[in-house]
């Protein structure tokens, strides 16, 4: 078992069920790696959300074990959980952007919640919507918004802090080709600055679309890795010439 | 395509969650509608049964101490020669004793006073005899030791005199103003229960109309004290308003009371106005309602989101 500090994910034989129903993931084993850009892939059902939500803190194994940044979080104290999610940028699949509050005010909440100066933030979001091309777009509540116009924003809102982890959940879902590629560019530029992104995907499309990057799939809930390399993968990135 | 304009920003934030912006996030998290008037209408009640039981308690201390080093020694002789000459008797004794501070006969024309209501103006000594009356204070309480000793040296020169502690007399009444008082503070207590069982219920509705929010929130890193925070806030505001308002309504029904007891003119009601401690402790009633409204709030809130991860 591997699991040490350089690793920004690592799960070892996790396991998933909510309630009494039937495993949704099953002895999931992998390591992520800084700097790494992996495309989690499978079927609709296949348990790509499911793995998002563990990797984004939103859900508890039912059994195995997972560090994130060096650190056991099953056992973390409660207390120290939003410190962690500080560290991870998410795009949901549904968006979820605060209705009420306005594209800008939307990008500018995680700022806001980790107690950014209102005069430090405004250049920053305005650059951030200017740069998703939704600068005219920046006082427009989620609901007057088409769902390009939403996914973009919740990208903004997902990247603006810089995370050390960005998780993507079908984030070209609502996209036109166009913009899908240009949103693929923008997880790769971002990827370069550092950030280990995830995509869960089912579009094959896009997997060609970023060269380096690593696929992991899941299929029924397992992990398919015949040769062991997400779970033993080389103790560097694969950030240059990736593992296809 | 560009670098996007990432900012280290959020990495170096120290200043809380606060201000316009953050109660724009939960802007259902007031308690909206009937709340602020059902805490305004709970803390005029307790300030009323505040200045109820406050009242009661000083009009029975003002009564104990008036009485307690009072004794009243009557001469119960129908003869009005011998009576008056076992009074004059009496008088002299007491006059001589240390224990005894101040000792008056009371002159006849107070009793016929006195008694004018039940036996008319034509009240006849004569044909209804009517004890004669001593008013002693003593040096200190009249307890049974201090009014046996009193007893037994008037009963020397006084053979029909009998000696009472006033204090007995009104034993009863000073009973039934103890379990009003009680009465008093466990309707305090118990208006203190339902404000808090109130904002129980208001902060939960309040929670769920903002459960999505909240999530959100929770996964962009927020902690559960600033989720807590902004309801507290809210709630602040609203127990506040509640508070003021529910003051002033319940000042008006205790000095709207006071004036008409003070109409009453009678002895013993006048004891029971209220000091400047009393005044203080009930203008604390909002403070501590708001103390109140504000804990409940966040522990409710802390107790719903430790739920969510």
């Amino acid at each position: 078992m591997s699991g040490g500090d350089g690793e920004v994910a690592f799960f070892d034989n996790v396991g998933l069920r909510y309630g009494t129903g039937k495993e949704i993931l099953t002895d999931v084993s992998f390591s992520l790696w800084p700097g790494s850009f992996y495309f989690l892939t499978g079927a609709s059902g296949a348990g790509k959300t499911s793995l998002l939500k563990l990797l984004y803190l939103s859900q508890r194994p039912s059994r195995g074990i997972i560090r994130m940044f060096g650190s056991d979080v099953i056992t973390l104290p409660r207390s120290r959980l939003p410190g962690f999610r500080r560290r991870l940028g998410v795009v949901f699949q549904d968006f979820r952007l605060v209705e009420h509050l306005s594209a800008f005010d939307n990008v500018a909440l995680p700022l806001r919640i980790a107690g950014v100066d209102e005069s430090e933030l405004v250049q920053p979001v305005s650059d951030m919507l200017e740069w998703v091309g939704l600068a005219h777009r920046a006082e427009a509540k989620p609901e007057t918004l088409s769902g390009g116009e939403k996914q973009r924003v919740a990208i903004a809102r997902a990247v603006i802090g810089r995370p050390d982890m960005l998780l993507a959940d079908e984030p070209t879902g609502n996209v036109d080709p166009e913009m899908a590629l240009k949103l693929m560019r923008l997880f790769e530029s971002l990827n370069r600055l550092g950030t280990t992104v995830i995509v869960a995907t089912h579009d094959v499309h896009l997997l060609q679309n970023v060269r380096s990057s690593t696929i992991m799939r899941l299929d029924k809930g397992r992990l398919a890795d015949p040769t062991g390399a997400l779970r033993y993968p080389p103790r560097r990135p694969v950030h240059a010439g990736g593992t296809r | 395509m560009s670098t996007p304009p990432l900012t280290d920003a959020a990495r170096s934030g120290q200043r809380s969650f606060e201000g316009a912006k953050a109660q724009a996030l939960i802007p259902q998290a007031r308690l909206a509608g009937p709340m602020p008037w059902v805490l305004a209408i709970m803390v005029a009640l307790t300030v009323l049964a505040a200045g109820a039981g406050l009242s009661l308690g000083n009009l029975a201390g003002d009564a104990r101490s008036e009485l307690s080093g009072g004794a009243t020694v009557q001469i119960l002789q129908a003869d009005p020669a011998t009576r008056a000459e076992q009074a004059q008797a009496a008088q002299e004794a007491l006059q001589a004793m240390a224990m005894v501070e101040q000792s008056r006969q009371i002159p006849q024309d107070e009793l016929d006073a006195l008694l004018e209501p039940w036996l008319g103006e034509s009240g006849d000594a004569e044909t209804v005899p009517v004890p004669a009356l001593i008013d002693v204070r003593l040096e200190g309480r009249a307890d049974d030791a201090a009014i046996e000793r009193l007893r037994q040296r008037i009963l020397q020169v006084a053979p029909d005199a009998r000696v009472d502690a006033q204090s007995d007399w009104l034993q009863p009444v000073f009973s039934a103003l103890t379990s009003l008082q009680y009465v008093a503070l466990a309707l305090v207590l118990l208006l203190a229960v339902t404000s808090a069982a109130a904002v129980f219920l208001a902060a939960r509705s309040a929670l769920g109309n903002n459960r999505e929010t909240i999530e959100i929130v929770h996964l962009l890193g927020g902690t559960d004290g600033q989720i807590a925070q902004l309801f507290q806030r809210a709630i602040l505001r609203d127990s506040m308003i509640g508070g003021g308002v529910g003051l002033l309504l319940g000042l008006a029904a205790v000095l709207g009371l006071g004036y008409q007891f003070a109409a009453l003119d009678s002895g013993m009601i006048g004891g029971g106005g209220l000091d400047w401690l009393d005044w203080i402790l009930i203008a604390l009633i909002p403070v501590l309602g708001v103390v109140l409204a504000v804990a409940t709030a966040r522990f409710t809130v802390l107790s719903a989101v430790r739920r969510m991860l």
